[in-house]
């Protein structure tokens, strides 16, 4: 029997709920295997400072992917994320210039995000446009708006102290931004989870028409999830701004590709539906720890995005694989 | 007459025409033939890429790969040509073309075999195709030097008049339209898109037409990626970065449902030479090239929410009493 539904995607999820065991428990086995492997082969990994360092190069990512899932989760999708990212760091680059102090200049940096965010979530719920048109479109356009503004200049006048959103730590290792990430992760966790509202997406998220006639304000709902992750965005803008100390138009440049990756890895179903907050968490973890493994073998960046990409695709083939070659069996 | 001006092809003609005419009168060089001609050139690749990318999205799947399956077919020739410089070129632009396919029938397989959304598929060849280019040159570049005479020569040279990159786009628009309105083939692919479950019952491997257009798609990137290196005449790792986001906008423009089944060849013709005609006026109309992404970026919003009314229509019931079959 041929599969007629489109790109009904076998759900990891389903698949393994037959063997009791969740995509998470898979997901943790790559991890903690990839975590030993790169211990073994490299001396410099299992170092405290050497470890947090690696945290810095994905928690700004991170902390888009948890609203991202449980945008995707509602069958929306987001790509102008980076772009956005882009843009509230340049309009915290000029209030920076004009003399701003720094809460002003991080309330108009998630502002800004949370504005992109609504420009999104109005053009798709009111319209009714499929989400990843109006997010290509968007997403030229807020580079496009932060080229204009910026050209090929730098803005690079932030008031002291500014730093430490990115560059600070809490205690010991653990950075501002790492522990900045972990109660993201628990927010959502909680939001999603916990919470009517996060319910709301899964319900969405799996028939947005019977949502709706179970009295949903699926639009709403939508919406508010489109400035949710604009304001997270407007957050990684701060966090990433902080720590490279300047603005450039190409700050975050292709950045929406990696954050789809992490919550695609964590077992978010990109149709919708599925996923959650505890596997993207994981799945962060195992890209962080990918790229900072490879990196300290000197791999270089380019072929660890050959090996992220595999990844990606095998990680989602397997469960897939194993499904055909089980049924072949019974 | 009412649906000749409201169609999405005719509105996109007038607004090309004005954009053209209304720069024309500021800069009287730019409707000069050859000028229009030199656009129509720079926008032949977009308008090949585009023409694949239009198959893939009307199987309702989406081919983020294509950039980097150019760039790692025109890394592959530049490198063989600069070896061998005495490899027959035209050859090296069947191998390019095969290699192309050959990487898009990976896309396709994932696809089709495995049932993996599209974008996910894609997402991920498209990192490894960039890595290997990565791998294979070792970072360096191919420049002109190192490239054989024939090898540049051959998109410049001309007949009639018109350069052959624009032959090639317009014998691939040529051969697009007849496909897409008259082969079975390319009639089972919006039948695919249009509806997935109607198209299984008429007895259409829904999987096989994704399979095909995106080995076509693959194909075409494989050709663009000999036009691309050969009419730049360099060679290296981020050759069209983000070009595929580029192509995917000029379908979008062009009225190219990304819900699948909806799009004509003219309309994605018309998306991509919009696109191109923008691109070329700016810098004539002394607008600085900081603005191009913000425009294109714009107009796809804009055409997005023109198109999305003509969308909603509902299909329509031919016959009212027929009894429906189970949707599975």
């Amino acid at each position: 029997m041929q599969k007629i539904t489109t790109q009904k995607w076998p759900l990891p999820k389903d698949l393994f709920s037959i063997k009791k065991l969740p995509w998470e428990f898979f997901l943790i086995l790559i991890t903690v295997f990839v975590f030993i492997l790169s211990a073994y082969a490299s001396p410099y990994f299992l170092d405290p400072w050497n470890l947090s360092d690696a945290t810095f190069n994905f928690v700004e990512k991170a902390i888009v992917a948890l609203p991202l899932a449980m945008l995707i989760i509602c069958r929306d999708i987001d790509l102008s994320v980076a772009s956005i990212i882009a843009l509230s760091s340049v309009a915290m680059g000029f209030a920076a210039q004009y003399g701003f102090n720094i809460p002003v200049i991080v309330i108009i940096g998630i502002s800004v995000g949370m504005l992109c965010g609504l420009v999104n979530g109005a053009v798709v719920t009111h319209f009714e446009i499929p989400a990843i048109v109006v997010t290509i479109g968007t997403m030229s356009l807020f580079r496009g708006i932060s080229y204009i503004l910026l050209g090929d200049q730098v803005l690079k006048d932030y008031p002291e102290g500014f730093d430490y959103f990115g560059q600070g730590y809490i205690y010991w290792v653990f950075s501002f931004e790492f522990m900045l990430f972990l109660v993201a992760t628990l927010f959502f966790y909680f939001l999603l989870h916990k919470t009517n509202f996060g319910r709301r997406c899964y319900a969405i998220g799996n028939n947005p028409t019977a949502a709706f006639y179970s009295g949903i304000n699926v639009k709403r709902h939508r919406l508010l999830l489109f400035v949710i992750v604009g304001a997270l965005a407007g957050v990684a803008a701060v966090l990433l701004t902080s720590r490279l100390g300047s603005t450039r138009p190409t700050i975050a440049l292709g950045w929406e590709l990696s954050i789809i990756t992490m919550v695609v890895l964590g077992g978010v179903n990109i149709m919708g539906g599925a996923g959650t907050i505890t596997g993207v968490f994981i799945a962060v973890f195992l890209m962080g720890i990918v790229t900072f493994g490879l990196g300290l073998l000197n791999v270089p960046g380019i072929v660890m995005s050959i090996i992220i990409g595999a990844m990606l695709i095998s990680v989602i083939a397997t469960p897939v694989l194993i499904k055909k070659f089980s049924q072949r069996k019974g | 007459m009412k649906k000749l001006f409201t169609s999405r092809e005719a509105l996109l003609c007038i607004l090309i025409l004005v954009m053209t005419l209304s720069v024309g009168a500021i800069a009287d060089d730019f409707l000069s033939i050859g000028n229009l001609l030199s656009i129509y050139n720079d926008t032949s690749i977009l308008i090949i890429l585009a023409l694949g990318q239009m198959l893939v999205i009307i199987t309702r799947c989406i081919d983020l790969s294509v950039a980097a399956n150019l760039a790692l077919t025109g890394m592959v020739i530049a490198m063989i040509n600069s070896s061998y410089p005495d490899f027959p070129v035209p050859l090296l632009v069947l191998f390019g073309a095969l290699l192309g396919l050959c990487m898009g029938m990976i896309n396709g397989l994932l696809v089709w075999k495995l049932g993996i959304p599209a974008i996910v598929v894609t997402l991920g060849t498209m990192s490894i195709y960039r890595g290997v280019i990565f791998l294979l040159s070792d970072g360096s570049w191919v420049n002109a030097h190192e490239m054989s005479k024939v090898f540049m020569q051959i998109p410049r040279s001309t007949f009639i008049g018109v350069a052959l990159l624009s032959w090639a786009s317009i014998i691939t628009v040529a051969v697009f339209y007849y496909f897409t309105r008259y082969a079975r083939t390319g009639r089972e692919i919006y039948a695919a898109g249009n509806s997935p479950t109607a198209a299984f019952y008429t007895g259409i491997d829904v999987g096989r037409s994704q399979f095909i257009a995106f080995s076509l798609s693959g194909l075409l990137a494989g050709l663009c990626g000999y036009l691309w290196v050969s009419r730049y005449a360099v060679a290296y790792v981020d050759v069209a970065a983000g070009f595929e986001l580029q192509v995917i906008s000029a379908c979008v423009i062009g009225g190219i449902s990304i819900m699948g089944g909806i799009g004509t060849v003219a309309g994605c013709v018309l998306g991509a030479l919009f696109l191109g005609v923008i691109n070329n006026a700016l810098p004539v109309i002394g607008v600085s090239p900081f603005w191009q992404m913000a425009i294109s970026g714009g107009v796809i919003v804009l055409a997005v929410i023109a198109s999305s009314r003509a969308e909603q229509k509902s299909g329509r019931i031919i016959l009212k009493n027929a009894v429906l079959a189970p949707s599975k």
